[in-house]
């Protein structure tokens, strides 16, 4: 376990070596220059922005800035933004909290509804529920989040009035970061209806960033669960006369779980691309959202550090499936 | 009163070529402690037979009899709830492949206790009490460690002992073990015959096996059946059917037994088990019979009377008549 744990550790270290590139490169290649964006419409005098010039190392040429900034990373330092003039680092941890409930809330969602669905229609293979689900799941992989979310923001919070529109809690409430998680936080702090507003808060874009997770889930799912209730093991569990909720539910979902779960982690870095365009839409204060903002205002440092960073978490989930593939495959374990 | 009692069994597919018959009136009577082979080619259908009677067939086939009964009870009647309350009890069955009849997921003892307690209700206790005993008898050393164990972990005849202590956890009356050794090794597949023949013999409880090889039957069984394209071709007690087989699909069988080859290659039946598609008209075996004649492919031969191993042929071996020529 430990030896396969850092051979996969080893294999980090070029994709972190890209991925600074990269993200150094991205900004750097939009047209645009942070510089004047910063002076915005009131423009600035031609010694002014020689002076900013030098103070950012504009200047110089662009393998010596991408050294210096590699060094930095190496040593753990990502810059300060240029607008807040905050460390990269201080800002994507006090913002990763929002982003991290609400991909966790949008997995949970695709997972309750995903997982069931799919067996559902694997055991009634064929018939009306499995063919009308499978069409949905086609309609759901394929829709754009954007539409899609205008879509449930017209219906729920325009027509019907149930939830909001932006934000992860109403303005009314007000309590300390303890977790980070609103949901949590807003229970901790025992105020009158600060968990149901955060709830509400909530729904929308959890749905809407856990649809296309949710479609993928209950294909698999199905999937996998039809190969494996062909099975001859599935033969014997039921000709030990156990019931069929136990026959599927226990012995066959047990296996089929092995395939989904590959998918669940391959779709971690859908989940958090989808989660920057949700984020935007609802104006949630997380990771993707505060990540387009600095592309607008072309904030060089949290761009780079923010995609680092982003990079580096979806290695670590997918490190963490690796890891847990081999809990459900007890083949994997021994190996 | 007989055990098990198959009138008439028949098994459709619907498939999508249209529907198959994968059995055709299969008979089959069984007395309590009995042990009877179904013997046959690959493809006869012995299979499906017994899935059929297990109910565990798929939802493509469609199964017909005159008569299911098993102790005392009408499987034709019963519903869903009630078969499970039997099958894995008092009905078992192991399989061809042992390594992929347990759940890699799950450990074998998982997989045994799980069986005692839907049918017996024991305590954990008690279920690991039992477990031990069962593998204990079935031959499996260090039981307390091997309960432990995946089925990966374990070699093929190791798992098959673990199927065979599941198939008996509760006691049977009636064990159907389906082609058990066909997948092992040589010296592994003696041993599974003899622990199953012993088995049988310990607790008295009747024994299916299914086999397509003669030489299995002729160690274990007492009366043996002779399957051939899904229907029944013969059945006698096993030494009067080595003596005098009455159909030449048995005659043949038989002569391809290594130890009365008398050539040094084995005589093996020419062609195959016809499927779905290459069905013959008249007897399902005369394009592969010596004693074949245009009668034989015309008109489907009648089933003759005991005396002649119920067999289903127009012209059977070593009549009465013959004899006395
Ligand atoms: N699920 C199924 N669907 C369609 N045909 C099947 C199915 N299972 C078995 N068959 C067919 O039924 C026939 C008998 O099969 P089987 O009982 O497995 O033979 P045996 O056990 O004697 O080797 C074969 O021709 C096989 O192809
Ligand atoms: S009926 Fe004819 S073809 Fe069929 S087994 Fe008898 S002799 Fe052979
Ligand atoms: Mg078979």
């Amino acid at each position: 376990m430990l030896k396969f744990l850092l051979s996969r550790l080893l294999t980090f270290v070029p994709t972190f070596f890209g991925v600074t590139l990269i993200s150094f490169a991205f900004i750097r290649v939009l047209p645009g220059d942070p510089i004047l964006v910063m002076a915005g419409e009131r423009g600035m005098t031609e010694e002014r922005y020689q002076a900013l010039q030098e103070q950012f190392g504009f200047d110089r040429p662009l393998i010596e800035q991408y050294i210096e900034y590699l060094g930095g990373v190496l040593q753990g330092n990502l810059g300060e933004s240029f607008v807040t003039k905050r460390p990269v680092w201080d800002e994507f941890f006090s913002l990763f909290p929002a982003t991290l409930e609400l991909s966790i809330c949008a997995m949970v969602f695709a997972l309750v509804l995903g997982l069931p669905a799919g067996v559902i229609a694997a055991v009634n293979r064929g018939k009306l529920f499995d063919r009308a689900l499978m069409s949905t799941a086609l309609v759901g992989y394929s829709m754009p989040i954007f539409w899609w979310a205008l879509l449930l923001i017209i219906v729920f919070s325009g027509n019907l009035g149930w939830t909001p529109v932006s934000g992860r809690i109403s303005l009314q409430y007000f309590f300390d970061d303890v977790t980070g998680f609103m949901l949590i936080d807003s229970a901790l702090s025992g105020q009158k209806g600060a968990f149901g507003s955060a709830v509400q808060h909530l729904i929308l874009p959890a749905i809407v960033l856990g649809t296309i997770p949710l479609a993928v889930i209950a294909r698999q799912t199905r999937s996998a669960m039809l190969e494996v209730l062909g099975e001859d093991y599935i033969r014997t569990a039921r000709a030990k006369g156990l019931p069929p909720q136990r026959v599927v539910g226990l012995h066959a979902l047990r296996n089929a779980m092995i395939p989904v779960v590959t998918v669940i982690g391959l779709s971690v870095g859908t989940l958090l691309a989808g989660a920057i365009l949700t984020e935007t839409i609802f104006s949630w204060p997380g990771i993707g959202k505060w990540m387009v903002d600095s592309i607008f205002r072309r904030d060089y440092p949290v761009v780079q550090g923010g995609l680092l960073l982003i990079a580096v978490m979806v290695m670590i989930v997918n490190l963490t499936v690796d890891v847990l593939y081999g809990f459900i495959n007890p083949k994997i374990r021994k190996a | 009163m007989a055990l098990l009692e198959i009138r008439n069994l028949s098994v459709d597919f619907e498939t999508t070529s249209g529907r198959f018959r994968a059995v055709d009136g299969f008979d089959l009577t069984m007395e309590p402690g009995g042990i009877t082979a179904v013997v046959g080619e690959s493809g006869s259908g012995k299979s499906v037979s017994f899935l059929a009677l297990m109910g565990l067939l798929p939802w493509t086939a469609t199964v017909t009899a005159d008569r299911l009964m098993f102790d005392g009870t009408d499987l034709r009647q019963a519903s869903r709830a009630q078969r499970r309350r039997i099958i894995g009890k008092d009905m078992s069955m192991i399989f061809q492949e042992p390594m992929s009849s347990l759940n890699p997921c799950f450990t074998v003892g998982f997989q045994i206790k799980e069986a005692l307690r839907q049918h017996l209700g024991l305590d954990r206790k008690a279920r690991q009490a039992r477990a031990v005993e069962l593998f204990e008898q079935v031959g499996i050393p260090a039981p307390e460690q091997r309960l432990k164990a995946f089925p990966h972990q374990l070699s093929g005849g190791m798992n098959q002992r673990v199927m065979i202590a599941m198939a008996i956890a509760c006691k049977p009356k009636l064990l159907i073990a389906d082609e058990p050794t066909t997948a092992l090794d040589v010296t592994i597949q003696a041993q599974i015959l003899e622990l199953l023949t012993s088995l049988q013999g310990e607790t008295g409880m009747a024994l299916v096996l299914i086999t397509h090889d003669m030489g299995v039957v002729a160690e274990t069984a007492e009366q043996v059946s002779v399957q051939y394209a899904g229907q029944k071709v013969e059945q006698q007690e096993v030494r009067a059917l080595f003596a005098t087989p009455h159909h030449p699909y048995t005659a043949a069988l038989l002569q391809a037994l290594p130890e009365r080859a008398t050539s040094k290659h084995l005589p093996t039946i020419p062609g195959v088990v016809p499927g779905q598609f290459d069905r013959p008209a008249g007897c399902l075996f005369s394009p592969r019979c010596a004693y074949a004649d245009d009668r034989c492919r015309a008109v489907p031969p009648p089933v003759l009377g005991p005396d002649l191993g119920l067999a289903r042929c127009h012209y059977p071996l070593n009549t009465q008549a013959e004899e006395q020529a």
